[in-house]
């Protein structure tokens, strides 16, 4: 168990953050669909449970939802039972496979695909009533850039950018990063690149998409844009398997090399967003 | 076949009776599908064709824009000029709007005094312009209720792209272009609003700086590979 091997584990992290500031907010999310979002988010939950976060997935794709397609999960009860008062919160959080709780859209969602006020407070009340009981807080976004997911995305401190070494992927990323600089106003994205190829490609790819940032989006400050590069997810073949099998990489290939990317990528999360305090 | 007095009327018209049947069918659909005064869809035909639109944008991802049209004043048409006035308002503003769309949009009479267009795989733009020419032409048209009177009309437009990859309502999206046709009228009439949509467009420049000789995409496998034998650098 790789909790056993990290020294700095999360125990003073968590109760550093205290339950009044809770849990740390972090939306994943992809400018284009099908890179592999939903199965990080799901995947890196596993692997910051597995370093002793307290981890919620909260998925914020309303309009095409899939992360119970991805962990197999078909609970009775979802985030439509809680916005539409059919059931409260706390039935609705369940217990995921890798150990983390999660809350599923659920379909029927669709009726959320427009961003009412009334939608914009029930999702911030759901983050609201969950920040104090969790560590970390995985909003699982829609793809590009609709109103609902630039909404879930405002909701969060940290934006984790997944994208793949596809030009399209690639494009459809920087364009996403774009709007995130201009419309939210953010100094710095996270980014993952998922699918590469060989070691070093990820680097490359975000030191390429730092150029164009700063030739062409610049922040209120005047400076460019910081894209943080998290890590890299090598193309690996058992999580075609894992996936097909709709099983979490963690569990079920846990010394693969795409499953050791994703704890060293929540080895580094933890490191720097979640030990500190406040 | 020959029960009541329809066959009748079709012995007259000389119809044979599946022909007859056939009229019959057709001027059915015609009632069901159109609007009678205008001629335009009517909104059930309209609700069909937003619902598969919907399911196309969210397949596609493609762009396509609902606008939402009023007749600004029409109170005050049939208040002065009497109804008669009011529906030949209604069926000349009907016949401009017809004239400003495509064979591939869909125009209807939404109910009263309101219009509705959707038109698919029109460009975010685009969508702007489309609806400037639209209320020009209807303000350019002046329209005669009587030998001696003619009046002018304007009209005010509210439109929403539908949100792509995303499945959405035909009820929402017409809200959205709702919304943003009651702000047209509030800024005071005779004018267009549409929603505003994130603007996520990556210049030529930029897609050529992404790609370009700064990176060589040595770690996009086989593509790089090919693209190397391709072109000497």
């Amino acid at each position: 168990m790789s909790e056993a091997s990290s020294p700095p584990l999360s125990t003073a992290s968590a109760s550093a953050a205290g339950p009044s500031s809770g849990a740390r907010i972090i939306a994943i999310t992809s400018g284009k669909g099908g890179v592999g979002k939903t199965f990080v988010s799901a995947n890196l939950a596993a692997a910051l449970t597995r370093r002793g976060q307290r981890v919620l997935v909260l998925d914020a794709d309303l309009g095409l939802a899939n992360l119970d397609v991805v962990l197999n999960l078909y609970p009775k009860t979802t985030l439509h039972d809680v916005f539409t008062g059919k059931s409260s919160l706390e039935d609705a959080v369940i217990a995921a496979p890798g150990g983390f709780s999660v809350l599923l859209a659920g379909s029927g969602m669709v009726e959320y695909s427009r961003l009412t006020p009334e939608v914009r407070s029930q999702f911030m009340n759901v983050i609201q009533s969950m920040a104090p009981r969790y560590d970390v807080i995985l909003l699982d976004t829609g793809a590009g850039i609709s109103d609902v997911v630039l909404f879930s995305i405002s909701l969060a401190p940290e934006v984790l950018i997944v994208a793949t070494p596809e030009p399209t992927s690639l494009t459809d990323a920087y364009a996403a990063i774009k709007v995130l600089a201009m419309q939210q106003k953010r100094q710095h994205v996270r980014m993952v690149i998922n699918q590469t190829a060989r070691p070093g490609d990820g680097r490359a790819i975000a030191g390429q998409l730092q150029q164009v940032l700063e030739r062409f989006v610049t922040t209120d400050t005047g400076r460019a844009l910081r894209l943080i590069h998290m890590g890299d997810i090598p193309a690996d073949p058992a999580v075609r398997e894992a996936v097909m099998r709709r099983q979490l990489l963690l569990l079920q290939t846990p010394g693969c090399p795409a499953a050791l990317a994703i704890s060293q990528l929540a080895g580094k999360i933890e490191e720097t967003l979640l030990s500190r305090a406040g | 076949m020959a029960d009541g007095h329809a066959p009748a009327q079709s012995l007259q018209a000389g119809l044979t009776p599946t022909q007859y049947l056939q009229t019959l069918i057709d001027g059915l659909c015609d009632l069901s599908l159109k609007d009678p005064l205008t001629g335009l869809a009517n909104r059930r035909h309209f609700q069909a064709v937003l619902e598969r639109e919907i399911d196309r944008v969210a397949r596609s991802g493609e762009a396509a824009l609902l606008l939402m049209l009023d007749i600004d004043r029409f109170k005050q048409v049939n208040d002065t000029h009497g109804h008669s006035a009011g529906d030949t308002v209604l069926q000349v503003v009907a016949r401009t709007l017809s004239q400003c769309v495509r064979p591939m949009d869909t125009l209807a009479r939404f109910g009263g005094e309101e219009f509705a267009v959707v038109l698919p795989a029109c460009q975010a733009a685009f969508g702007k312009a489309v609806a400037e020419r639209i209320r020009r032409a209807v303000a350019a048209t002046p329209i005669e209720i009587d030998s001696t009177t003619s009046l002018s009309v304007t009209i005010s437009i509210g439109g929403a792209f539908a949100l792509q990859w995303i499945r959405s309502t035909t009820t929402l999206w017409t809200d959205r272009a709702d919304h943003m046709l009651y702000r047209a009228k509030a800024e005071g009439r005779n004018r267009v609003c549409i929603e505003e949509q994130p603007d996520s467009t990556v210049s030529a420049e930029e897609k050529g700086m992404l790609f370009g000789p700064l990176y060589t995409p040595s770690g996009w496998g086989d593509l790089a590979a090919m693209n190397l034998n391709d072109s000497a650098h």
